[in-house]
């Protein structure tokens, strides 16, 4: 009798539980520290709960420098996130390793999504599957000193809108003490920084040429105008003398500091930039090409669906990524973060283009490429290292850039 | 005394568990109780460092053989791993990088090491002739040593730019000296590095050689100043000859720091690590990217054992080339 009731007291218990935990479902929500990006995120949280009574969202941050070490180390152990933010470039590398799972096409239609997001998005589709859905996009453009630029007797409110403008600009605005020495660079030059991008997804088009075929597999950037995109560079230091690689360390420092009249950079930087109250900066869209040719890198990252999501939890994770790729949190991304819509009709409102920071940065997403790395690291260093070979060793152009070109093939050649 | 008389005397004479007389092949004394007062001991003492051993075994000793294991594989932390032979060991003698790596590793031990032990010895030296203000320079010279190496390398950093606002630079402007590249160069990148790397270790090998230089027994100095030796003599035939334990202790503790040396790399050149064109690049900064940037676990395995295998050779050779002759 008593164990009877025992059992059915324990039944009852079972029950229960088991309707409180298909009531609450907890899923978890990896991404990067960087403040903005957690207090955007504690917010969408915050609203996604309140509209879904039974989903919790735990919100879990690494450092940058470890984050992806840490979402394969978990994945190896068998505890990844529902919900896992990603680099756009790191989509092969999780993809393959069994890290994402494709998002379903009844939750996510692939029209609506060409249809609604930069087309940019499509560096997330593998064999006709998507992996994951950005909130927010960012591109390059060109930043500028206004305080420099009128000392220099450049009107500040019309930067340059070409290359050769943009050269002459940097021409007038350069100082040096009598000894010859650099004090204030008309641009940086930093190579390590966007530059790397620049160079590869806009210097070489604008030149004539293209930095990869379309599956970027294979390189063809050493050719005529790869050489002579490079070259335009590195004289911007060795003719012309308008910057100087590791001046003040990096790029964006010189700027920040008001020792670099010019500098470009991408919408990520905006926050930075921001606490500068020494002297007045404006953005401008990335000089046109010698024959109008506008170019611009974008990149993102993205929310994917993690592997080990099933049943009530991966129907949570759904919801929740819909969520945050709605144009609800773009809005409040953006706010947050400064960080552009990956949705055009959120992007590109009349407000968003009238702006005179957000507008040139918008304008480029229209005509931007995305460049798919396979170890964007190790690629970017073989464009530091050409660069450095010319630069500090005397190489010519066309030496140093078949010498990365066959590296980079390689590179990406070991990786298929 | 007694005690130990106790102890080492004959099991079963002394002692509160006397050697039990066999009763009989039924009845056998079993266990604990059948051991003696020694072999009891031993058990004890097996038991208290079985945890250290345990431990040690678990955290250290099982990842280095694993990573002779790992070596072998295309481990790339995603996939399982393959079995591919040496296959990542003959990409390592074909990549140019590794030559390069290679040299920059021993530039930094054959440079590092020999300077920094002159340097410690001939301030430690005259440090001990001091007595003015002693402590406080003592203290100052161990000051680096205790400073993480990450701030350290950001303020050399700095020192080491180009002018506006590089000090060092700034200094040499104002006594008419040209401005110098330093990490933007690929001849004087490695020696700016190695001089923070230097001068962060001075203060412990300083401390240590003066430690050295207090245990050499004040009579032999007395003696032969009474026999009318000059002061080289004296450092040639009596402090050096009686400093050779601390000085072969400090020597092969400074090889290994070099030949692992990382942290003033990294970070004093965080956007080009172990560049310009790596010609700062130490061996642990490359087994670095390969494990934790292109995820090749393998291949910065096979890494690893190479440097295991440098730090081994390296220390055995000097062990015996600063053995005792006797």
């Amino acid at each position: 009798m008593r164990t009877t009731l025992l059992k059915a007291g324990l039944l009852a218990g079972v029950g229960l539980f088991a309707a409180n935990a298909a009531q609450a479902v907890e899923i978890e929500y990896w991404q990067y520290v960087f403040d903005a990006r957690v207090k955007a995120m504690d917010q969408l949280i915050e609203n996604f709960e309140a509209a879904n009574p039974g989903i919790t969202v735990k919100h879990v941050t690494f450092p940058y420098a470890d984050y992806q070490t840490r979402v394969v180390a978990a994945h190896a152990a068998g505890r990844g996130p529902d919900v896992v933010q990603l680099f756009y470039g790191w989509t092969d590398n999780f993809v393959d390793g069994g890290i994402l799972q494709p998002l379903s096409q009844e939750a996510f239609p692939h029209g609506e999504i060409e249809e609604a997001f930069f087309p940019i998005v499509t560096a997330m589709k593998r064999d006709g599957e998507y992996y994951g859905l950005p909130t927010a996009v960012r591109s390059l453009a060109l930043f500028y000193n206004k305080n420099l630029f009128e000392e220099a007797g450049l009107d500040p409110e019309s930067p340059p809108q070409t290359l050769d403008a943009w050269v002459a600009a940097a021409e007038a605005t350069t100082k040096r003490d009598g000894a010859g020495n650099m004090i204030s660079a008309g641009t940086t030059l930093d190579m390590a920084g966007q530059d790397h991008h620049w160079w590869r997804e806009v210097l070489v088009r604008q030149f004539g040429g293209a930095p990869y075929t379309d599956d970027y597999r294979t390189v063809t950037y050493d050719d005529d105008a790869g050489r002579a995109a490079l070259e335009w560079y590195t004289n911007l230091q060795l003719e012309k003398g308008v910057g100087a690689a590791g001046f003040m360390d990096e790029g964006q420092a010189a700027f920040r500091a008001g020792l670099a009249a010019m500098t470009i950079d991408g919408t990520f930087r905006l926050g930075a930039f921001r606490s500068i109250e020494s002297f007045e900066w404006g953005v401008a869209e990335l000089p046109a090409g010698p024959d109008g040719t506008r170019s611009n890198y974008s990149s993102y990252f993205a929310n994917g669906i993690g592997a080990s999501a099933e049943g009530e939890e991966l129907e949570a994770a759904e919801k929740f990524l819909a969520y945050v790729t709605s144009p609800e949190a773009m809005e409040i991304w953006l706010e947050t973060v400064g960080e552009l819509p990956a949705r055009r009709e959120v992007a590109l409102t009349e407000a968003n283009l009238a702006d005179p920071i957000y507008g040139p940065f918008l304008r480029g997403l229209d005509y931007a490429h995305t460049t798919l790395f396979v170890d964007e690291a190790a690629q970017r260093q073989l464009i530091i290292d050409a660069t450095n070979r010319i630069l500090l060793q005397g190489q010519s152009p066309a030496g140093a850039l078949e010498q990365a070109a066959a590296a980079e093939q390689a590179l990406i050649d070991a990786r298929n | 005394m007694a005690r130990i008389a106790a102890r080492t005397s004959e099991p079963g004479v002394v002692g509160n568990a006397p050697l039990p007389l066999p009763t009989g092949p039924e009845a056998p004394p079993r266990g604990w109780h059948r051991l003696s007062m020694s072999q009891k001991q031993v058990v004890w003492a097996w038991g208290f460092l079985a945890l250290p051993i345990l431990f040690y075994a678990g955290i250290r000793f099982y990842p280095t053989l694993d990573a002779f294991r790992l070596s072998l594989t295309d481990w790339n932390l995603l996939r399982p791993a393959n079995f591919v032979g040496l296959d990542n060991y003959v990409r390592l003698v074909s990549d140019p990088q590794f030559g390069q790596v290679f040299r920059n590793t021993f530039a930094y031990l054959l440079i590092g090491t020999p300077t920094s032990i002159v340097v410690a010895f001939v301030i430690a030296y005259y440090l001990d002739r001091v007595r003015f203000m002693h402590g406080l320079i003592r203290a100052l010279y161990f000051l680096p040593f205790l400073t993480t190496a990450a701030a350290m390398a950001w303020v050399w950093r700095w020192f080491y730019q180009p002018p506006p606002i590089g000090a060092i630079n700034g200094f040499l402007a104002s006594v008419g000296i040209p401005a110098q590249p330093f990490l933007r160069s690929t001849e004087q990148a490695l020696p700016a590095i190695m001089v923070t790397a230097i001068w962060a270790g001075l203060g412990f090998q300083i401390i240590i050689f003066m430690a050295g230089l207090r245990a050499i027994p004040s009579t032999y100095y007395e003696a032969a100043r009474i026999d009318g030796l000059g002061e080289f003599a004296i450092l040639r035939r009596i402090t050096l000859p009686l400093l050779k334990p601390t000085t072969v202790f400090l020597v092969v503790l400074s090889s290994i720091g070099f030949l692992r040396i990382f942290d003033q790399v990294y970070n004093m050149t965080t956007n080009d690590p172990g560049g310009p064109l790596g010609s700062t690049k130490p061996l642990v900064l490359m087994i670095y990217q390969s494990a934790f940037s292109s995820y090749e676990m393998g291949y910065a395995a096979a890494q690893t054992v190479v440097l295991f295998t440098i730090l081994l050779v390296v220390s055995l050779l000097q062990l015996w080339i600063l053995r005792e002759r006797t």
